[in-house]
């Protein structure tokens, strides 16, 4: 029995791309990429609509199954291949619990202002726009409130969800790497002592 | 055993949530209401359980949790056996389910939300609805239940042929968008977006959430 690879239709700049790349290697699974490519509009096409109706990258094919939601997808592949790679879920009710806690946290409190500094700060000036420095200002305010409460978690915890590496941290990884980088806000993660060392480890694996 | 506690509002959709997802699967529970209007949501008794300061949060033993859609997944695991099944059979659908519902978190929540804040709770603070805001996050809602349209001509509910957290996750912004603001059209404009929320609905779990049934 031949098994078909996993195969992950997405594109290299996309931050949602980038958590699924990082869950397979983390999880030590094969897979085929499929590059969609975004300049040339194919994430909008026909073709690519059928796997994903949103129109957005990525989207993993396993067999009979097509799946999209970045988040969806690492979910799927760490409890696929639990006992392979990297633990990432927790073991008992309460620590998985902990982990859907934080993972909730980064969807709903951590992303939305960090990828709208991300898109002001860095995709509408590439697309000829300008950055609006008002949003961006409100974003990094409420950003600064999130990272406080996650100072003050971290200094009582290694990891968010406890002392374990998990997918709550691994979510943060692509938008984080864009912030201290190319959006140039790097002193929103130094200026926090837990904040920083737990980027440090998370960001060095 | 000491009876999970939660922490929330009435009004508050997210607690709504959670006490359906708690009669989904019959389990007991004791409810401490946080006063909103006074404010006790970001006093240093709540906040020590839910730094977010935001609602609801249970306690169960000695785990205290926050984040509805954490908790409501928490509930539909630990109690797996007992009431409706609510996170699919096998790895496969258990997938879609989770797909499904990062759809609601991230697709359809925030246009159902900024809506529900401006034609609701704007007002009820003294303001005045920012109706371009009301009209752009209808479009977006127009184009994510277009997609739901689909999805729902070929399957009964949103995860597969069984109801799941997915569309649980739904009940209480669309409630809030047919019942208090005006937009029941956006769902009965579309055939099978109408026959899926009449179904979900009508659950005896969600009518007990909303405080509709005794």
């Amino acid at each position: 029995l031949v098994m078909a690879v996993i195969k992950l239709h997405g594109h290299p700049i996309s931050t949602a791309t980038a958590m699924v790349l990082c869950c397979l290697n983390e999880k030590e699974v094969e897979y085929d990429f499929a590059l969609v490519e975004l300049s040339a509009g194919a994430h909008k096409q026909p073709q690519y609509l059928a796997l994903n109706p949103f129109g957005v990258v990525p989207t993993i094919q396993d067999g009979d199954l097509t799946l999209f939601e970045s988040r969806a997808i690492v979910k799927y592949l760490a409890k696929k291949y639990k006992g392979q790679g990297a633990d990432l879920l927790g073991n008992t009710l309460a620590e998985q619990a902990l982990v859907e806690q934080w993972c909730e946290v980064e969807g709903h409190s951590f992303f939305p202002p960090a990828s709208t500094i991300l898109f002001q700060t860095v995709l509408r000036p590439l697309r000829g726009g300008t950055t609006d420095e008002a949003v961006v200002e409100i974003n990094i305010g409420k950003l600064n409130k999130v990272l406080d409460i996650y100072e003050e978690r971290l200094s009582k915890s290694k990891y968010l969800a406890g002392d374990f590496f998990s997918l709550a941290d691994l979510q943060h990884l692509p938008w984080t790497q864009y912030l201290v980088t190319a959006c140039k806000k790097g002193d929103l993660i130094s200026s926090r002592k837990h904040v920083n060392a737990w980027w440090e480890d998370i960001s060095s694996r | 055993m000491a009876k999970i506690k939660v922490y929330g509002h009435p009004i508050s959709t997210a607690t709504r949530l959670v006490l359906c997802c708690l009669h989904e699967k019959k389990v007991e529970y004791d409810f401490v209401l946080v006063e909103l209007s006074a404010g006790a949501h970001k006093q240093p008794q709540y906040l020590a359980l839910n730094p977010f300061g935001v609602l609801p949060t249970i306690q169960d033993g000695d785990l205290t949790l926050f984040e509805s859609r954490a908790i409501a997944k928490y509930l539909a695991k630990k109690y797996e056996g007992q009431g409706t099944e609510l996170l699919g059979n096998s790895l496969s659908e258990q997938a879609l389910v989770e797909q499904w519902s990062q759809v609601e978190g991230q697709s359809f929540n925030s246009p159902a939300s900024t809506i529900l804040f401006q034609i609701l709770f704007v007002p009820m603070s003294g303001g005045s609805t920012d109706e371009a805001a009301v009209e752009m996050n209808v479009e977006k809602l127009k184009k994510v239940l277009d997609i739901y349209e689909e999805r729902l001509s070929k399957s009964k509910y949103l995860a597969g042929d069984f109801f799941s957290l997915a569309d649980l996750q739904h009940l209480p912004y669309l409630d809030y968008l047919v019942t208090d603001c005006g937009k029941g059209d956006l769902i009965s404009s579309r055939k099978h977006v109408k026959a899926w929320w009449e179904d979900i609905s009508s659950r005896p779990a969600w009518k007990k959430a909303t405080g509709k049934t005794p």
